[in-house]
């Protein structure tokens, strides 16, 4: 950084701390600080990390580069605003447009502010802000991937609940595709609740299950074995006939797992297996 | 004579573009107009090749083409990869061998649930599996 640019950094710098109760009141109203609990104590604290770290940036000549330490610091802050933000909907070009408007306020404020203001010291000024703008659209995008994220997995753990059928009985009713991800989930919250409930039988339902390959299968098969080392038997239910003949052409070997047509077969062999003995009554018809 | 009544083309790189293949492939069976077995079968094998292509051969893409010749219609899916290749073909067809902790019933079972099998593979360079699917176009 040359001498001429050091020195103007520093004016622009001195200006920002000036006038800074001028620059948080310009601000406070913006909807970029609102943290919604109407606090304006707090607001007019934020806007002032903001001019405080600006100065910072264009003193060390850190005003192109959202990654230096001046911007940096205000990592929490805007993680904080700009999450809430796009909690509730806003997308992250929304909270930088947002941010874009901080500027205006400042730079009308330099121009007006008398005395000679440089072309070199406006533009270190207009870098700065725009700068800030980058640094809260960065932290924007990463709060909403986080947040796709997040709900992503809550959407899993919804889509795998574990039903407790019976004192000791357990059934998860897969649907859909299981990739990985689901296939994970649905085996260890099956796992949590088998030994929560102590439950004796755990019924896996693939009814509504698209396709069995041999990485779903290898769950399928993970999961008996791990709920048969805590103590419960696993069983199979809903095996379509399409889904039966493509496992066995893949070579699919279920011989060691008890299977059952569907769920209510295999809720009858699961009260059978704790005791009961399940009866038509007398007069019924078929099933 | 031979038509091509639909090609495409798409990159296998992410757990995600299983999925897509999976759902581009049941297209061409519903199209084919495939009874629901043949249809899973058609879809499983697509499952298990593409992954195979993400997880052994690093990435790479499917070509799905639907042929119509004579009154026969062919689903032909060919998976391509420029990963390590299989030094030894015949061992990686073997039902239980795996490198990578699997079941090792991928490549086999795929050869028996598709009408046609082939594997043209170069250690070092890359691995291309193709698959067909035959079905009598009904009326
Ligand atoms: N595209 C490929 N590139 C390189 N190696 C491959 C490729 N496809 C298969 N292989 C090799 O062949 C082996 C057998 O493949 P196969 O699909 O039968 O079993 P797997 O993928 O290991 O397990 P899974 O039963 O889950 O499919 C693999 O473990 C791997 O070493
Ligand atoms: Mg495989």
């Amino acid at each position: 950084m040359g001498e001429q640019q050091r020195h103007s950094g520093a004016e622009v710098a001195s200006f920002l701390l000036e006038r800074e109760a001028e620059i948080i009141d310009s601000w406070r109203r913006l909807p970029f600080f609102d943290s919604g609990d109407g606090d304006q104590a707090q607001v007019e604290r934020d806007c002032g990390a903001v001019v405080r770290a600006l100065a910072e940036a264009v003193r060390t000549g850190d005003e192109d580069d959202p990654a230096a330490a001046p911007f940096n610091s205000l990592r929490g802050l805007f993680m904080e605003l700009a999450g809430r933000r796009t909690r509730f909907g806003d997308s992250a070009s929304e909270v930088a447009v947002e941010a874009g408007r901080l500027k205006g306020p400042v730079v009308r404020l330099w121009k007006s502010a008398g005395g000679h203001r440089g072309v070199e010291q406006t533009a270190l000024l207009v870098d700065a802000l725009g700068t800030l703008r980058v640094a809260v659209m960065e932290i924007a995008v990463s709060t909403s991937a986080e947040l796709i994220q997040q709900q992503q997995e809550q959407l899993l753990e919804l889509s795998t609940p574990v039903i407790s059928l019976w004192r000791g009985i357990l059934a998860v009713p897969l649907i859909g595709t299981l990739d990985s991800a689901r296939s994970q989930i649905a085996m260890e919250s099956l796992l949590q609740a088998i030994v929560d409930q102590r439950a004796e039988v755990a019924i896996l339902d693939i009814t509504g299950v698209s396709m069995v390959d041999t990485m779903v299968a290898q769950h399928l098969l993970k999961t008996v074995m791990a709920a048969r080392m805590m103590g419960a038997e696993c069983i199979i239910s809903g095996i379509r006939p399409q889904i039966a003949q493509t496992m066995v052409q893949l070579g699919i070997d279920l011989e060691e797992v008890t299977t059952r047509a569907g769920l209510a077969d295999a809720l009858a062999f699961a009260l059978t297996k704790i005791g009961y003995q399940v009866t038509a009554p007398t007069g019924a018809i078929g099933r | 004579m031979s038509r091509v009544l639909a090609a495409d083309t798409m990159p296998i790189r992410s757990e995600g573009d299983i999925v897509g293949v999976r759902q581009l492939v049941r297209q061409h069976g519903a199209a084919a107009e495939l009874s629901l077995v043949e249809q899973t079968k058609l879809v499983t094998a697509a499952s298990e090749l593409a992954r195979n292509t993400l997880l052994h051969g690093g990435g790479g893409k499917v070509e799905v083409e639907s042929v119509e010749e004579d009154r026969r219609r062919t689903i032909r899916l060919s998976f391509i990869d420029s990963g390590p290749g299989i030094e030894d073909v015949e061992l990686a067809l073997t039902d239980g061998y795996t490198t990578a902790g699997g079941l090792g019933l991928g490549l086999g079972g795929t050869r028996r649930l598709a009408g046609e099998f082939e594997i043209d593979s170069v250690p070092g360079e890359g691995t291309t599996v193709t698959v067909r699917f035959h079905t009598r176009v009904r009326g």
